[in-house]
């Protein structure tokens, strides 16, 4: 974060999500949809009222089923190295061209209900058990891509800190301005995994050096890239997306 | 008297039961329908994308949260209607399915114009409809629920070849749906008193003798 102090200027890159908000709400008053004449569209998340509200509370029923249909043992599915997608797809809110480099003096900092508070270095994570991966990513929007990354379990990291594994969320906050958070049984999934290496060589930052999450669980907005603080939480802490209308669990 | 009920001239076409299932219907598959068009832009998998006016929920966000929310009424609406299909006999009554020559001498008459509508009463061509309509809903339920969960369901998903075609599988049953409800809505404009009959509760027509 130090790296982001003293930036003179509002960037293009930070206002552009709320840019793209209003140019959505823009569109709704202008275009009259069939939907909209037929079954009150105009409700997209953008409010907390009536239909809006309904449809929120909903996504959180969803949620719950959801993670009712979780089972922290069963696997994704894990393929063959010849499976890989080639070329890789980039995707994250922003477009490639606006990558941030890891700020000077990193640490991947550990916060919240843990009882060793220590920020972590690349090397200290990499002293850790490692494990790989080959799964399918699968976005929101509908396409998917199979990759190969491999780090350290999730799991392994919150038990050395000495987290409480009974807090029911882990959140991520990361220095491109992005954020998730993940419920404690997903957090806790053998294939859930702090990425360190992706297709064998070290993250570069657009597949989200220095440290990115991975879990094959969820959709793949869950995995959050350039990671800069975990926290352990007992408090509900949604996400950049999430807070947009993207429902929570997002499990598959 | 040994007549069977759907005999009987004074027997409303459409039960109560059905009309609500049947409005309750239009709007759940409604929801579904738009809002699918507007995920599915989102990110085509196929080299076109529905009109923007056409779509339900103003963005992916807003669709997803129109598709995973009307599910459940279009999910209690059809188990709803199939258990009152058994239940009230609806099913075995009307529709049984055709016999192959049955559905080609309506076919016939249909494409030639001289095949008649009775309200109330289903030919051949109209229950293997219907049938497949059925079939497809469900098939519907199925790839959505494998693509909705490619891991919790994983098995589900492997039987429709993985998640990529699971998906398109979606796809291609969705439009399998709006081709019924454009058909459907064609015999509607022909027959209007079939729309009456599906809003109030008016007499099955006996049977003529041509």
């Amino acid at each position: 974060m130090s790296a982001l102090q003293g930036s003179p200027v509002v960037k293009m890159r930070d206002i552009q999500p709320e840019l793209r908000r209003l140019q959505r709400r823009a569109f709704l008053r202008q275009g009259v949809s069939l939907g909209g004449l037929a079954l009150l569209t105009g409700c997209d998340l953008s409010t907390s009222t009536g239909v809006d509200a309904a449809l929120k509370s909903i996504l959180r029923f969803d949620d719950r089923v959801q993670a009712a249909l979780f089972s922290g043992r069963r696997l994704a599915q894990t393929y063959p190295p010849s499976a890989v997608t080639r070329p890789f797809r980039f995707n994250a809110y922003y477009a490639q061209w606006q990558v941030r480099g890891i700020p000077d003096s990193w640490r991947l900092e550990v916060a919240g209900s843990v009882s060793e508070k220590a920020p972590w270095t690349i090397p200290a994570l990499r002293a850790l058990p490692q494990v790989e991966q080959i799964t399918r990513h699968i976005c929101i929007e509908g396409w998917s891509q199979i990759g190969r990354w491999s780090g350290v379990p999730l799991r392994a990291l919150l038990q050395r800190i000495g987290a409480d594994l009974r807090a029911p969320f882990v959140s991520f906050r990361c220095f491109d301005g992005y954020s998730t958070s993940i419920d404690m049984a997903s957090a806790l999934h053998p294939q859930t995994i702090l990425t360190l290496d992706f297709d064998g060589q070290p993250l570069t930052p657009e597949w989200g050096a220095p440290v990115r999450l991975r879990i094959p669980t969820k959709l793949g907005f869950k995995s959050a890239k350039n990671l800069q603080a975990i926290e352990v939480t007992h408090v509900f802490s949604g996400g950049y997306w999430e807070d947009q209308g993207y429902d929570w669990f997002s499990g598959v | 008297m040994n007549v069977p009920p759907h005999r009987q001239p004074n027997l409303v076409a459409h039960s109560a039961t059905i009309r609500f299932l049947h409005w309750v219907w239009v709007y759940a598959i409604g929801c579904m329908v738009f809002s699918g068009w507007q995920i599915y832009s989102a990110s085509p998998s196929l080299p076109f994308i529905f009109p923007r006016w056409s779509g339900l929920g103003g963005w992916l966000g807003g669709a997803l949260a129109w598709h995973f929310s009307a599910m459940w009424l279009l999910a209690v609406d059809g188990m709803a209607y199939v258990a009152y299909g058994f239940l009230s006999g609806h099913f075995r009554r009307d529709f049984g399915i055709p016999t192959a020559r049955a559905v080609a001498r309506d076919m016939r008459s249909a494409l030639t114009f001289r095949l008649g509508h009775r309200i109330g009463h289903y030919n051949a061509v109209q229950r293997l409809l219907y049938l497949g309509v059925i079939g497809a809903l469900v098939l519907q339920v199925v790839t959505g629920l494998a693509i909705w969960k490619p891991v919790q369901l994983g098995a589900l998903v492997g039987l429709f070849g993985g998640y990529p075609i699971a998906r398109n599988i979606h796809l291609a049953t969705m439009f399998l749906i709006v081709s019924f409800i454009i058909v459907h809505l064609v015999l509607v404009a022909i027959f209007p008193r079939t729309l009456v009959s599906m809003i109030v509760g008016i007499s099955a027509e006996p049977e003529r003798r041509t």
